[in-house]
């Protein structure tokens, strides 16, 4: 009994692994048949991406692009493990930038308490940004996905008119730029740095204490449990005694908690304020990093590990004469395959499953006269 | 069953239709063939009417104007299925709603029909109009497999018995010569089990007390319906009260306001001495209620999760699943291999998924579950239904084992013989309301069957020269 069990645990890690690595050999394919299709040569193409990605500048900035899209996974897969998808993340974060930014502008307070304060007010706008989805969900049964879309464009018209000269923003150099009053330099978080290769934003700690808490109390927590009951099957967890509605809400506030730290990275690491060249676009880039990782705390860090390469890699193509646009190609496939893949595989291995328990239990029942004769 | 449909493919063996050897890759190969499958649950669209449901799919054979009325007429005419083909779907009850089934099988073109539990949901009149149906379809020339485990319809309709126990062939026999009693040791394989319980147990402490329970919904048109309707009754404890009624008349909203999913409009629910009507269902369980639900799948179990985490399912806060906020795995594993152990789960281990276990080996995990935490109420919504008759025999013995420790039960039930046989008193529920009482130690199935459809109430009496 004990070997079966085991047998179907590695096959189920197989199978998990699989889904992934098939997804992007085949958008490795498809990116090689589109360079090909442009008149270029794809291996030339490849063999500059591997080199060129596994320099040590490269990775120090891999690390650090991957710190900001772990947290964006990590934000994603909260909801996805409810079955919410809160496609929310990109203006969740951006306002939580946005305000963390004033605040810490404005703060005097010395480095250990303006820090703590920062990320919190951070968290704390993330949060009620996307509780407001919760709640127009649990109490108008508002499709989160509409809701969160919309609040995205929200964001981006509040930011917009907060940011000007007079309101919230100022103008920098010399008036070409508006941004948030800039950080005190006691406000900068910590940086490692690697000397030659680059400086690695001390954020990164933060991104895996993430990580391990997002680990600990969805795996081992009763209400962690509760989240994933939900997440599986909403009758079965009302049945248990589960209140789905405010399940919902949370689990959504949550999604936006860490949402709020997705700007931290580079408010405190790198740009201490926030202007118009602040990153966007990061959520969508979470929803992808958190199919690609399968909800999974390590699954989304090789994703975000793997994105920040393409990312890093691609663009010095452009320097070899390729079109850089081949990495919206590359991400796009991968995504669109990995769907396809997890979906074919899951079916695949709960149809293994069930067959191997049929035949166990057969075997069983055909060697009862065995069974007997011991007893 | 599902291979003979083309819904699965067999390893290996073969099926032979019409003297012809056939391989079926999907559910359509199986219609070509001519063979047809009635679900035990019913594909109908509501909305729709019964013409248009039985074209649904089949618009080619016969467009969906017209012709294909005449074809319906036809069918129905000839096999005395009394059919109405303009009628809303939604209209008919389910009797009715079965006869579609069969026409639009026959509409197909199916010479080979396949019914699966058909009787489950129907009360004795109806069985006996749908073995009349049935005889017809047979005096026509088709072939009927008939899927059931009550064994006195199985004899009085059928002419030939396959035994199937887990996954074999047991053995064939002709319903003539067999008593049902030789029929369900060839399906358990030995002794028969029965519903009976022994002497009563049943105490004058009340444990559960339903007062003026009330509850009206406003459907799509804006009529109100009323679903509960005063429900009042009182179980004490080691008893098991028993409801009969033909399902949707209540059963799944009453268990419902009991277990707290669903709020009342009025009336208070008590257990064991405290008021309870306004406890949130994780309260409630943990106060002592155990649930067995009517659908498993739905509110029972997370199919795609490994057995030992099926056992947590709704009693997380409680030992050995939990200590404090943080989930104790390892002895919720520990007991989940004794759950497995003590109620007979046949599993090659607990980290398979619960949707890779048969109905009745998840079934039996479910009862292990609720009557690992000492529970002061059971509330058992059909809880054989789709079981084996050997998990069946068991699920009866917790039942009454428990009933001898002091447990109350509410007991839901399809079947009218477990009801009788299991319950110390007995309700029926029509509309909404609990209209009759019975003896079980008295009443048959019959006199029961006819206040199901309203056709008695008050308190029944059994009468010789009804029997």
């Amino acid at each position: 009994m004990k070997k079966l069990t085991s047998r179907i645990d590695k096959e189920r890690l197989l199978l998990g692994i699989a889904a992934p690595l098939l997804a992007i050999v085949a958008a490795l394919v498809v990116t090689a048949l589109v360079i090909l299709a442009t008149g270029k040569n794809p291996g030339p193409a490849f063999s500059d991406m591997l080199t060129y990605g596994f320099a040590s500048d490269s990775q120090v900035y891999i690390l650090n692009k991957a710190t900001t899209y772990y947290l964006s996974g990590v934000a994603v897969a909260v909801g996805f493990r409810m079955n919410l998808f809160n496609i929310g993340v990109d203006g969740q974060y951006r306002i939580a930038a946005f305000f963390a930014a004033v605040l810490g502008g404005a703060l005097t307070v010395p480095g250990w308490l303006a820090i703590p304060m920062i990320i919190i007010c951070a968290m704390a706008t993330g949060a009620l940004w996307a509780g407001i989805a919760g709640v127009l969900k649990v109490t108008r049964g508002v499709s989160e996905v509409i809701a969160t879309i919309m609040l995205n464009a929200i964001a981006t018209a509040v930011i917009g008119y907060l940011l000007q000269p007079g309101k919230l923003g100022e103008l920098q150099q010399g008036g070409t730029l508006v941004s948030t009053k800039p950080l005190p330099e006691s406000s900068y978080f910590f940086t490692i740095d690697t000397g030659p290769a680059g400086v690695l934003d001390g954020f990164i700690v933060v991104a895996v204490l993430v990580g391990l808490a997002y680990w600990f109390i969805l795996g081992r927590t009763r209400f962690g449990f509760d989240l994933r009951t939900v997440g599986q099957s909403e009758s079965a967890a009302s049945a248990s005694g589960v209140s789905v509605k405010k399940m919902v809400a949370t689990s959504m506030i949550i999604s936006g908690a860490v949402a709020g730290l997705i700007g931290m990275p580079t408010l405190l690491n790198e740009s201490h304020q926030y202007d118009n060249s602040f990153p966007v676009g990061i959520g969508f880039t979470g929803i992808a990093i958190a199919l690609l990782g399968r909800n999974n705390p390590i699954g989304i860090a090789l994703g975000a590990l793997l994105w920040g390469f393409l990312e890093r890699t691609t663009n010095h193509l452009e320097f070899q004469g390729y079109d850089k646009e081949i990495l919206g190609v590359i991400e796009g496939v991968i995504v669109l395959c990995v769907v396809i893949a997890y979906e074919v595989v899951r079916r695949y291995g709960l149809k293994r499953q069930q067959q191997r328990v049929g035949a166990e239990l057969a075997a069983q029942a055909a060697a009862p006269t065995k069974k007997q004769e011991v007893a | 069953m599902k291979i003979l449909y083309g819904m699965q493919q067999p390893d290996e063996g073969t099926i032979t239709v019409g003297g012809e050897q056939v391989v079926f890759h999907n559910p359509g190969d199986a219609i070509a063939r001519g063979i047809g499958m009635v679900h035990q649950h019913f594909m109908l669209a509501d909305n729709l009417t019964v013409l248009e449901n039985v074209v649904l799919g089949a618009e080619k054979l016969h467009g969906i104007g017209g012709k294909a009325r005449a074809r319906i007429k036809e069918i129905s005419d000839a096999y005395g299925l009394n059919v109405r083909p303009d009628v809303l779907t939604e209209e008919l009850g389910v009797a009715d709603r079965q006869r579609v089934e069969i026409l639009k099988v026959l509409y197909r073109g199916a010479r080979t029909l396949i019914l699966d539990e058909p009787t489950a949901v129907l009360v004795p009149q109806e069985v006996d109009a749908l073995f009349d149906n049935l005889r017809e379809l047979k005096a026509e020339g088709l072939t009927v497999i008939f899927i059931s485990h009550k064994l006195g319809e199985v004899l009085s309709v059928a002419d030939e018995i396959t035994v199937i126990r887990r996954g074999t062939t047991v053995g064939t026999v002709e319903p003539r010569g067999t008593t049902p009693k030789q029929l369900a040791e060839l399906m358990v394989g030995s002794e028969l089990p029965t519903p009976e319980t022994q002497e009563s147990t049943v105490t004058d402490v009340p444990m559960l007390e339903l007062k003026g329970l009330h509850l009206a919904q406003t459907d799509l048109d804006g009529v109100e319906r009323i679903i509960l309707d005063q429900i009042g009754l009182t179980i004490h404890k080691g008893e098991v009260l028993g409801i009969a009624g033909v399902e949707g008349n209540g059963q799944s909203e009453l268990v419902e306001a009991i277990m707290g999913m669903r709020q009342p409009d009025a009336g208070s629910v008590t257990l064991d001495g405290t008021d309870i009507s306004r406890v949130a269902t994780r309260h409630r369980r943990e106060a002592g209620i155990g649930y067995i639900p009517e659908d498993r799948h739905r509110h029972g179990l997370l199919l795609e999760a490994p057995l030992w985490e099926n056992r947590v399912l709704g009693h997380v806060t409680e030992k050995p699943n939990s200590r404090g906020g943080l989930l104790d795995i390892k002895a919720a594993r520990t007991d989940t291999e004794r759950i497995v152990e003590a109620y007979d789960v046949r599993t090659p281990g607990i980290d398979v998924t619960a949707g890779s276990l048969s109905g009745g080996n998840q079934q039996k995990l479910i009862v292990g579950r609720e009557m690992s935490h000492d529970p002061k109420l059971l509330i058992a919504a059909h809880p054989t239904r789709g079981v084996d008759v050997g998990a069946q025999a068991a699920i009866w013995d917790y039942i009454r084992e428990a009933r001898r420790e002091g447990l109350a039960v509410l007991l839901i039930s399809a079947d009218l013989d477990e009801l009788i046989g299991l319950s110390d008193t007995l309700r029926v529920m029509y509309r909404g309301r609990l209209v009759a009482d019975a003896d079980p130690a008295t009443i048959t199935p019959e006199e029961l069957g006819s206040a199901m459809t309203g056709a008695a109430s008050g308190h029944l009496e059994h009468t010789e020269d009804d029997a």
